[in-house]
């Protein structure tokens, strides 16, 4: 019964969806009020019915049963219950209700948030929602229906995947999710602008933050999914340029170059139709990206299990989502104004200079991602497009970007001089160079590759702190922590989340210019060393799991004598799908990762094992982190306030807000 | 053409190569031994174990070579496909025992029948690497002059046997 | 080995003996590894001959090994590899006619991106009268913020 109300639920949510993305829309384009207050109730009314449907499938799984066939070939009785909810999103059907789900959160948060839009404006923005909402649901009830019942029942599940089985794949997807599907927002508010020709400032003030938001999130998730694919695969690497890691990758970039060109519409008027464009590409990548993982054109680690059917469906509702919209693009894009005038050395001209950066990166990406596909379409063999492919395109396309990151911030608006800057920033510069050049030295191990990337994040780093000074001296207040706190918030967004990725990028560097492993066989007691740290292997012996067993390694790690840490790595059988997994054990710190894996048994209680010393390496996921803790920072500016809390101030006070910022 | 309209234009491309791509299988690498002379290799048979299998033997006939194991779940799908081969006698199936143990691979054959006149036993999977095998059951068909014309990935089904396999033997029966 | 003895000594229980390592010779195991970071596992879904265990992975690997003990170059074994399965194993493809606009494509985007925002700088430039932001448009701006506020 349960599953049936589940269903019928997305039956009505489609309905909604088709009403709300057509009535809003029309009665925007005619000026019909009425049609246009349509756009609120139905968002809202669409999220209750697909958070009903959702419901309804997370209840199916806690209650086990397995009559329905997705719970069935997804959990077992045996399953935990944290892991029978995770598994909601565990293949392909469920993760298309959850990415439905999160569009409708989205809807609702825009009903919410949007009082101070034009009626016309708002209704066009929740009509695009509708509108794509009308496509996942359509692609839901047809081909890929969660609720599909296997009768007669099984009499137990197939269970999840038991790479899937871990804490990551509760909280990555949802997060991964509210990105993608966040940039839906900022499509929607361009979409809306691009059909009622009001595409200006006030259309990026109101897109940013929206932007920002999704853009943290997708942040958080790729990073989670990284240190996920770190510990769970076993073998330390923490990106792979897979295809589907590229396609979480690609519409990060986009969002990214999306972030900075709405600073340049918003503040300076300029570049509209460029901002448009990214924030039309942004939700496209995230489509693409969809369509990449889920119709089995490209073999990746982390694939859906394909069907060419769903594929072709995907493809379709891409061609009319995002063809449409760059054809309403290339229609509407030319009248659109220029705004404010600029030098090409000015504050606007740098992040425009960055854009071009991004974007070209985020071509490469896609190029190679799609290059196999497009040899092998064409017949002219198949290849593969890797790591070292992507890492050396990637890495010199990002170098200047990085470099006019340290930059940008100290221009001008408008005009900036460059024997000026070079002024400002020579002390910067200089400390940049030279501890570049000598810290790898200190360290023991110098290489072009380590210099460049610690040149990049101190550079990141002395620019920000160059920054903070000037700004400090520009703002009111008697003593330091007054004036620490006058600078707006969004300001520190931007030094915090550029600060972000210099932490990444000592990560990176660490990690590729000091890793250590070993491949060794231990018997019981014997030792081996790695990175100052000793190894002691104690045995290994079974453990019984809620739902798998294992044999548990003991390692007790010691540094100069003193006992550090004792290691428990497993190598898990699931019995269920009969599928052996690697549980790698990692002892974390804040300068260095110890990471056990354990191969094969050898003979007499003897093991392979496989040790790895990563130096600094939890630096890449607290760069990401601190990253979007600075997007975080950035909408909790002032400014964004009366969208957020408009019922508490006055009208004067925000028109008061809106003039201080331009002044 | 207006510059508006570029980003609809590549969009337009992708989505023509994203439509083929979905008529592609990308797990199937085509051969680069397709046109060249078959490795040569010499290993023990199967069944009579002193004896020696080699395809210089076989030269100046078309036959086929086919990797299989008894571990292999493909191999069994397209098992009658051999054996209606090997009873029509279109062409001569020699087997390749790939990384399997001798007891089973016998069984196999005992239990399902044997369509090769002769299986080699490739142990180690040298030979496999060498004919570029990276998954049973893989064919080869292979010439007169003993060069290789062409290579079936995954089970030889009816269809590929009409269409492809036995046309090309016709052809190379005729030269 | 003086130093390594010492290390022990000082780090672990006396009766703790080192660990072997799984490679007989460690300079060829690092060569290994080093070239199969780049190469591909035929039969994984998308992972390295080093990160892979599929039974083909492990073959190919000891295959390289044997190449690299006996003292072939590193582009004897990709060749070797290469003839047997094509370009298909190697994650770093060739540049040849059919990959040149696969490894020139980023910088050639990179080039015109560059290009076009000069172009269009300069050209906006001349069209733009300097008007910043117009006046006209900030007021347009605080009036649509605040009917916002009054509306609610």
């Amino acid at each position: 019964m349960i599953p049936e109300i589940g269903h019928f639920a997305l039956i009505l949510a489609l309905c909604v969806a088709l009403v709300q993305g057509i009535l809003p829309i029309y009665g925007a384009a005619v000026g019909n009020a009425a049609l246009m207050s349509v756009a609120k109730p139905a968002a809202r009314l669409q999220f209750l019915l697909v958070l009903t449907a959702f419901g309804c499938l997370a209840y199916a799984f806690a209650a086990m049963d397995f009559s329905v066939l997705y719970v069935a070939a997804t959990s077992n009785s045996q399953l935990p219950l944290h892991y029978r909810l995770a598994a909601i999103w565990g293949a392909h059907e469920g993760s298309l209700l959850l990415w439905t789900f999160i569009l409708t959160i989205w809807m609702f948060a825009v009903t919410l948030f949007s009082a101070h839009l034009p009626e016309a404006t708002r209704s066009r923005i929740l009509g695009v929602m509708g509108l794509v909402s009308v496509g996942f649901l359509l692609f839901m009830l047809t081909v890929s229906n969660p609720f599909e019942r296997l009768i007669p029942a099984a009499p137990d599940g197939r269970d999840l995947n038991p790479l899937l089985q871990d804490p990551g794949m509760v909280i990555h997807p949802p997060m991964l999710y509210m990105g993608y599907v966040g940039f839906s927002v900022a499509f929607a508010f361009a979409i809306a602008a691009l059909l009622g020709g009001n595409l200006d400032a006030a259309w990026a003030r109101w897109s940013r933050p929206w932007t920002t938001v999704a853009w943290c999130f997708l942040t958080v998730g790729i990073a989670m999914g990284s240190g996920w694919a770190y510990y769970e695969l076993g073998w330390g690497g923490w990106w792979f340029w897979d295809p589907v890691e590229n396609a979480s990758f690609m519409p990060w970039l986009a969002g990214t170059a999306l972030v900075h060109s709405l600073a340049v519409t918003d503040k300076r008027g300029g570049f509209k139709v460029w901002t448009v464009l990214l924030a039309i590409m942004a939700f496209s990548l995230s489509l693409l990206g969809t369509f990449l993982v889920r119709s089995g054109v490209l073999t990746s680690v982390h694939a859906f299990a394909t069907d060419p059917k769903r594929g072709l469906f995907i493809l379709a509702f891409l061609a009319i989502v995002i063809g449409g919209s760059l054809a309403l693009y290339a229609w509407r894009a030319p009248r659109v104004g220029l705004g404010g005038s600029f030098a090409m050395v000015s504050r606007e001209g740098m992040l425009l200079a960055n854009n071009v950066l991004l974007v070209a990166a985020m071509g490469s990406v896609l190029l190679g991602t799609l290059y196999p596909l497009f040899l092998d379409a064409l017949d002219l063999g198949k290849i593969s497009v890797g790591p070292p492919y992507f890492d050396s395109v990637f890495v010199p396309l990002m170098v200047p970007a990085i470099f006019l990151m340290g930059i940008g911030p100290l221009a001008q608006w408008k005009k900036a001089s460059v024997p000026d800057l070079a002024n400002r920033l020579k002390w910067a510069f200089g400390v940049s160079v030279v501890s570049a050049l000598t810290l790898p030295i200190v360290m023991g191990n110098w290489t072009p590759l380590l210099s460049l990337g610690l040149l990049l994040a101190i550079w990141i780093v002395t620019t920000a702190l160059v920054t903070l000074r000037e700004r400090l001296t520009h703002v009111t207040g008697s003593s330091v922590m007054e004036r620490l706190a006058s600078v707006p918030r969004s300001y520190w967004g931007m030094l915090v989340a550029h600060c972000g990725i210099a932490v990444f990028i000592v990560g990176v560097t660490m990690v590729k210019g000091f890793e250590t492993e070993k491949d060794v066989r231990m018997n019981v007691g014997e030792t081996t060393t790695i990175g100052d740290y000793t190894f002691r292997f104690d045995g290994a012996h079974d453990v019984k799991g809620p739902n798998y067993t294992a044999a548990r390694g003991t390692f007790s790690v010691s540094r100069d004598g003193r006992e550090t840490t004792v290691l428990y790595p497993e190598k898990r059988r699931y019995p269920v799908q009969n599928q052996i997994m690697t549980e790698a054990a990692i002892d974390t710190g804040l300068l260095r990762d110890l990471y056990v894996s354990l191969g094969e048994p050898l003979d007499d209680g003897a093991w392979s094992v496989r040790l790895y010393h990563k130096p600094f390496i939890d630096w890449i996921w607290g760069g990401c982190f601190i990253m979007a803790l600075g997007g975080v920072l950035a909408i909790s500016d002032r400014r964004y306030r009366p969208a957020w809390r408009r019922e508490t101030q006055e009208a004067p006070a925000a028109v008061e807000t809106a003039r201080r910022k331009y002044a | 053409m207006s510059r508006f309209l570029l980003p609809l234009t590549i969009f337009a491309v992708v989505v023509g190569f994203l439509a083929v791509g979905l008529t592609l299988n990308p797990r199937e690498i085509p051969s680069p031994l397709v046109g060249k002379a078959a490795p040569a290799f010499s290993l023990p048979q199967l069944h009579e174990q002193d004896k020696v299998f080699s395809p210089k033997d076989l030269e100046g006939q078309v036959w086929l070579l086919n990797f299989w194991a008894s571990w292999c779940s493909g191999c069994k799908t397209e098992h009658p496909v051999l054996m209606q081969i090997a009873n029509s006698g279109a062409v001569p199936i020699y087997g390749m025992d790939y990384k399997d143990q001798r007891d089973e691979a016998l069984a196999w054959l005992n239990r399902w029948g044997n369509p090769y006149p002769i299986v080699g036993v490739d142990l180690a999977g040298r030979v496999g690497i060498d004919y570029g095998v990276y998954g049973v059951p893989e064919t080869y068909v292979i010439d007169k002059q003993g060069i290789i014309r062409y290579k079936q990935i995954g089970p030889v089904n009816d269809e590929v046997l009409a269409n492809k396999i036995l046309p090309l033997v016709k052809e190379l029966q005729a030269k | 080995m003086i130093w390594l003895a010492l290390m022990m000594l000082l780090s672990g229980p006396a009766w703790a003996e080192e660990a072997r390592p799984l490679g007989d010779d460690p300079v060829v195991e690092a060569r290994l590894k080093t070239l199969a970071v780049e190469l591909r596992c035929l039969v994984c879904q998308n992972q390295t001959l080093a990160d892979s265990n599929a039974p083909l992975a492990e073959d190919l690997r000891r295959e390289v090994r044997e190449m690299i003990v006996k003292n072939m170059s590193d582009q004897e074994i990709i060749d070797f590899l290469v003839s047997r399965y094509g370009d298909f194993v190697l994650y770093r493809p060739p540049l040849k006619s059919t990959t040149t606009v696969l490894w020139v494509g980023p910088f050639v985007l990179l080039a015109v991106g560059a290009i076009a925002l000069v172009v269009a700088l300069k050209r906006r430039g001349q069209k733009v009268a300097d008007a910043a932001i117009t006046e006209e448009e900030h007021r347009r701006v605080e009036q649509l913020l605040s009917e916002g506020v009054k509306r609610s």
